[in-house]
């Protein structure tokens, strides 16, 4: 990279506002621009956004450009891919960064082909070397991990939850807006959106939570969640599944945490009945601690566990439950808001 | 209808990961002796996608394309044997070391020489490097509309129905054919081929081209024509000491709910 270039950042929104991954992205540009004076440009893609482009700012973005068209409301392929390249021709980025989500995944190599260029898709963490970005990602189920670089520019890369801290807001740190209205032919509507379905969510989100209980295959059945789902209320976290629940249909497919389902990095994961595949770990790894509860002494999870508990879970999560009541009597409805 | 299935084979991602050594010094993964080489379980489930199109459309014919050393006939085979009609192999030592970009740019080269082609499929990573970016990559060299991580895919005349994964739901999209989609895990199991299929599979013609077959150089191929460059490639190491928690059910719980409020952790 040359001296002042640019890192642009793909915003994306949660209900209205800066999805946490977008405020984790915005800081890991902020930290590689630090010292080589770049700066960091942040794209959001939405028709209204209102108080977001300041939020982008506070969060450390130096320049937003708000793409605003009604094609740009909800994430969609077609008209996305097309406004980045827009901008991306225009102003020139030498790293573009987007969330590892259905909708990075889905735009960064689109973007990167359109471009001219490369991506490295569900990196753990970037760095500058020679003044060139290089990628850290999980490969080979999550076993190992390769270390990338392009030969093109930009380079595009799309990153997992967890892979920088994100800055506290500074409502005092200033920014520039531009109001871009991108110009999105006839070929962005070749695909059209019918219906959208969405699950619903109770309590915190997975990505929000300080807690997560995840269950594999070893709860044997459906009913095996309503157990996590009653430890998750006592301790105040969110359920998560390894892959076969998911598939099997024990639980909704967007409870799924690994390489292909979502990245979260609690201060405690307590994995029920799951055997502890590189292809989960890949998106619990991060974890501060791990609990594992498994009827098999042997299991891999115990490699990656700080504590282990090797029994039948039905035994063992009742048990625990009652402990941890006896510890902490129930917050009732009133108190928790 | 023609229906192009991109597959790639794959050392088996299911296979326990002491079979797999990672050379550093060469940054190659190298397979011990044993691990079985499958056709990427995405790819696998393309495959099913396509020949689920065939139960409404009599007329769909399945090409199963693949980049890839000789042993990766074996992973056509598959394909031929759960029912698609046709394989080319794409061989060459040109094409080795491929990046994201030189295998996307080979695919696109044989998906125009097979002339009409009305869907292509592939899966939404190869269960190798993860990437999950040929696919938009030959749907954008093409000039196609792409959709990613399909669980259904439906033709209805020329028209392309997909119910596509979200993080927190799905969403249902359509577009006009010719279109590439790529297909993820929830779309279920693929189908496990049968005898007679396997026995048919065995007179269905597999195509073998070379770069030069697609007019290609070798320079804009494989390892000579990539734009990424590995830098590394390790296994992260483990510095983890797990403690077991003894005793009862109850001795159990109660000693891990101590030790994780001890921890802070609750
Ligand atoms: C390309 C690819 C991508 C993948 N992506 C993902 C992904 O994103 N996320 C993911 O999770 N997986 C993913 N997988 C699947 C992954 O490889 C494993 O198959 C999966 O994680 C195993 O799930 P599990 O641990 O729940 O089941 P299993 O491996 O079957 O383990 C079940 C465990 O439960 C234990 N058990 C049984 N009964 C009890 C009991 N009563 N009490 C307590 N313990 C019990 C058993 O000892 C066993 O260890 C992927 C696979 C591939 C090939
Ligand atoms: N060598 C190959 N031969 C055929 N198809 C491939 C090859 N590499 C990748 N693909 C297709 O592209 C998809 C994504 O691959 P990747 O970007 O490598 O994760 C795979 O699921 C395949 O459908």
């Amino acid at each position: 990279m040359t001296a002042a270039s640019t890192t642009l950042v793909i915003a994306e929104l949660a209900q209205g506002r800066l999805s946490r991954l977008t405020a984790e992205l915005l800081a890991l540009a902020r930290r590689l621009a630090a010292g080589t004076g770049d700066t960091v440009a942040a794209a959001v893609f939405a028709n209204r956004a209102d108080g977001v482009p300041e939020e982008l700012i506070a969060r450390g973005a130096d320049h937003v450009y708000w793409m605003e068209h009604a094609q740009l409301e909800h994430y969609h392929g077609e008209s996305w891919v097309s406004a980045a390249a827009q901008l991306c021709r225009e102003q020139v980025p030498a790293l573009v960064l987007a969330g590892h989500t259905a909708a990075g995944a889905d735009l960064a190599p689109r973007l990167a082909f359109r471009l001219g260029t490369a991506v490295a898709t569900g990196c753990v963490a970037v760095s500058l070397s020679g003044g060139r970005p290089v990628f850290t990602r999980p490969c080979f189920g999550g076993n190992a991990r390769e270390t990338l670089s392009f030969t093109t520019a930009p380079a595009v890369a799309t990153l997992r939850a967890g892979c920088c801290e994100a800055l506290a807001r500074d409502d005092t740190r200033r920014g520039e807006v531009t109001r871009v209205v991108p110009q999105l032919d006839d070929e962005t509507r070749r695909v059209t959106v019918v219906e959208r379905l969405t699950d619903a969510v109770e309590g915190v989100q997975l990505e929000d939570a300080q807690i997560v209980i995840a269950g594999g295959r070893g709860l044997n059945g459906p009913d095996g969640f309503r157990w996590l789902e009653q430890l998750a209320g006592v301790l105040g976290g969110a359920v998560g599944a390894s892959r076969v629940p998911c598939d099997l249909g024990w639980c909704p497919r967007s409870w799924q945490i690994g390489l292909t389902g979502r990245t979260v990095q609690p201060e405690l994961y307590i994995a029920v009945g799951i055997s502890g595949a590189g292809h989960h770990m890949a998106g619990c790894g991060g974890a501060k601690a791990i609990v594992a509860v498994n009827t098999d002494r042997d299991a891999a999870i115990f490699k990656d566990a700080r504590f282990g508990v090797v029994g039948d879970y039905l035994q063992i999560v009742p048990a625990f439950i009652d402990e941890l009541q006896k510890l902490r009597p129930p917050i009732n409805a009133d108190e928790r808001r | 209808m023609h229906i192009v299935v991109c597959a790639k084979q794959v050392p088996n991602p299911e296979a326990a990961f002491s079979m797999f050594r990672i050379d550093e010094e060469a940054k190659r993964m190298v397979p011990a002796p044993g691990l079985q080489l499958v056709m990427s379980p995405f790819d696998e489930q393309a495959v099913e996608a396509a020949l689920r199109i065939r139960e409404h459309h009599a007329d769909a014919r399945t090409t199963v394309l693949t980049l890839g050393p000789d042993s990766a006939r074996n992973a056509i085979k598959h394909g031929l044997a759960m029912g698609a009609d046709e394989g080319v192999l794409l061989c060459d030592a040109a094409f080795e070391d491929a990046d994201s970009y030189t295998t996307a740019h080979a695919l696109v080269a044989a998906i125009r020489k097979l002339g009409r082609c009305d869907l292509v499929l592939t899966g939404r990573q190869a269960a190798d490097w993860d990437a999950g970016v040929v696919g938009a990559g030959v749907g954008e060299l093409l000039g196609l509309p792409v959709i990613t991580f399909a669980k259904d895919v439906h033709v209805e005349d020329t028209t392309v129905r997909i119910e596509r994964v979200l993080d927190d739901g799905t969403e249902i999209m359509e577009a006009a054919m010719p279109a590439l989609v790529t297909v993820s895990n929830e779309l279920g199991a693929a189908r496990t081929p049968n005898l007679r299929e396997t026995m048919r599979a065995a007179r269905k013609p597999v195509t073998v081209w070379k770069a030069a077959d697609l007019g290609l150089a070798a320079d804009e191929v494989g390892a000579a024509g990539a734009r990424r460059v590995v830098e590394r490639l390790f296994v992260p190491v483990k510095n983890n000491r797990c403690e077991f928690i003894a005793g009862s059910p109850e001795e159990q719980a109660a000693g891990l709910a101590q030790r994780l409020r001890a921890a802070k952790l609750i």
